[in-house]
């Protein structure tokens, strides 16, 4: 069992969050002309890292609120939660 | 190399079983070779063995970090289908089971294919429509499928609930009666056996560390045991792509994910088949020994840790138990966990790269165990001829690119969010 201290509501159980995916994505900015790659960066390719990976959770049965996770991939160490517009040094 | 037969086992018997050869052998690494596969699983030592047989390239090394056959050819449910609607899928799924027919007699090696049918439940009528739809698909790819009302689905399970009180009621089932299972390791000992008498090496306890790439070019790759040079690579390594493609400064469209199994104490026999829950992702077959092998969803995070955690284990049996209440009753014997290289669209991707001379194999999602001969025979031909066949063709790399995208379950990009 995994444990998230959403910056909302403190230490809950996974069971009360869903994923949401790399956090460390940015979608490209409006009006600005794209190619195909940077569209394909944003929507289908990911790093999928091992070891330390910044990813969104939305604490759905809580306050619903996204929030920012930095987990281990690997050994699923929970380092330190963000909310979802703070930035990540 | 020595030939499994009653012959040679009564044979043996006389020597009380201790100068039988052994099924492959240690190498020391080489300095080059023509191809260079990275990764001892099932695909990666059956492309190796159709190397072998159906090219006669036979300077071939199988690369493996930990030992043969350790990752997910050890770890999946067994269970082999082609029950796909899309062509793609459908045709290339199709080809494998052929594959599958042949592959004890083909290998010398009792894989003990058992074709006992699966059944996709359905508990709609919306289901059964899709279910007849792709049941048709089916059919029109030479792909066996019988759609089954709910007493006829009754007649084969009457374990499962069938009571009016449920929330998900059985409505009726898509059948592929020539699905079935196969005894998992076997299919990797079999293809590692005969790749290596074809000359094979296989290299294991050896770590890819780099690779040797100029003017977008593979010229080798730099491991544990040292540099290996080769004219072509191809990468077969499932849930660690992500990892060996950042050495190759690339950045593909998988993640990888964790995916849990299970099984039961041993029971009598009691299920024939293999049965899916239409309402959830569960699925359960039993296997010879007798134990209730089940699986269904991914964790749903991020993960390499190749070992699961309890909250989606019990989230898939809370589905199991819908399904068929007995299982409630059991015991849990074992479970276990492997990693999955979860592609964005949920097939896979078997490919010419940008560089030359790199091949990759990759994006099984939750299906590489039945892909395997298949697999390896596409990935085989596309090292081979440096170029993919027709088989293989939908699933390239820049499908993603393009907008041809294979979304056999409507799952789109985010495959883990079903």
């Amino acid at each position: 069992m995994l444990y998230i201290n959403c910056p909302h509501c403190g230490m809950r159980s996974q069971n009360e969050f869903s994923y949401g995916g790399d956090a460390s994505v940015k979608r490209p900015e409006l009006n600005k002309e794209l190619s195909d790659q940077e569209w394909d960066n944003f929507v289908y390719n990911r790093k999928s890292l091992r070891g330390k990976h910044l990813e969104f959770w939305q604490h759905i049965s809580g306050c619903r609120q996204w929030i920012k996770v930095e987990r281990d991939t690997a050994t699923h160490e929970i380092f330190k939660t963000f909310k979802a517009d703070e930035e990540v040094a | 190399m020595q030939k499994y037969s009653i012959f040679n086992l009564v044979k043996n018997a006389f020597s009380n079983h201790q100068n039988w050869d052994l099924a492959w052998k240690d190498p020391t690494p080489k300095e080059e070779y023509d191809v260079v596969i990275i990764g001892g699983g099932g695909h990666g030592l059956a492309t190796a063995y159709y190397l072998a047989k159906e090219h006669n390239i036979t300077k071939v090394a199988i690369i493996e970090k930990g030992w043969i056959g350790g990752g997910n050819v050890g770890r999946n449910t067994t269970i082999i289908r082609s029950n796909y609607m899309h062509d793609e899928n459908g045709l290339f799924s199709e080809f494998g089971m052929d594959l599958w027919r042949k592959m004890s007699q083909d290998l010398n090696y009792n894989v003990m294919f058992s074709p006992r049918g699966i059944i996709n439940l359905a508990h709609s009528d919306a289901q059964m429509n899709a279910y007849a739809r792709r049941g048709n698909s089916m059919r029109l790819n030479g792909i066996d499928a019988v759609l089954l009302n709910r007493e006829q689905v009754k007649e084969i399970i009457p374990m499962a609930d069938f009571s009016d009180n449920v929330r998900f009621p059985i409505f009726g089932g898509l059948m592929q009666p020539s699905a079935g299972t196969a005894r998992h390791d076997a299919v990797a000992w079999g293809y590692a056996r005969q790749a290596d008498s074809m000359g094979v090496d296989i290299i294991q306890n050896c770590e890819v560390i780099g690779f040797d790439v100029s003017a977008g070019k593979i010229n080798g790759i730099r491991t544990s045991r040292g540099n290996i040079k080769a004219k072509k690579v191809g990468l077969c390594v499932a849930g660690s792509t992500n990892i060996l493609a950042e050495k190759l400064n690339m950045t593909l469209p998988i993640e990888t994910h964790l995916l849990q199994a299970c099984v039961s104490e041993p029971i009598k026999p009691v299920l024939d088949n293999v049965v899916t829950f239409g309402a959830g992702h569960f699925y359960v077959s039993q296997s010879d020994k007798g134990e209730m092998v089940m699986g269904g969803d991914l964790d749903g995070y991020n993960s390499y840790a190749q070992r699961g955690n309890l909250p989606t284990l019990q989230h898939v049996l809370t589905e199991g138990i819908a399904m068929m209440p007995f299982l409630s009753k059991l015991k849990m014997l074992r479970t276990w966990g492997g990693i999955m290289d979860m592609s964005m669209d949920g097939s896979p991707i078997i490919d010419k790269t940008h560089i030359e001379g790199l091949y990759l194999n990759c994006g099984w999602c939750y299906g590489g165990f039945k892909a395997t001969p298949a697999s390896g025979w596409t990935f085989a031909h596309t090292i081979a001829q440096d170029r993919v066949h027709e088989l293989n063709a939908g699933y390239s790399l820049n499908r993603f690119s393009t907008g041809h995208l294979i979304d056999e379950k409507g799952l789109g990009t985010k495959t883990w969010i079903s």
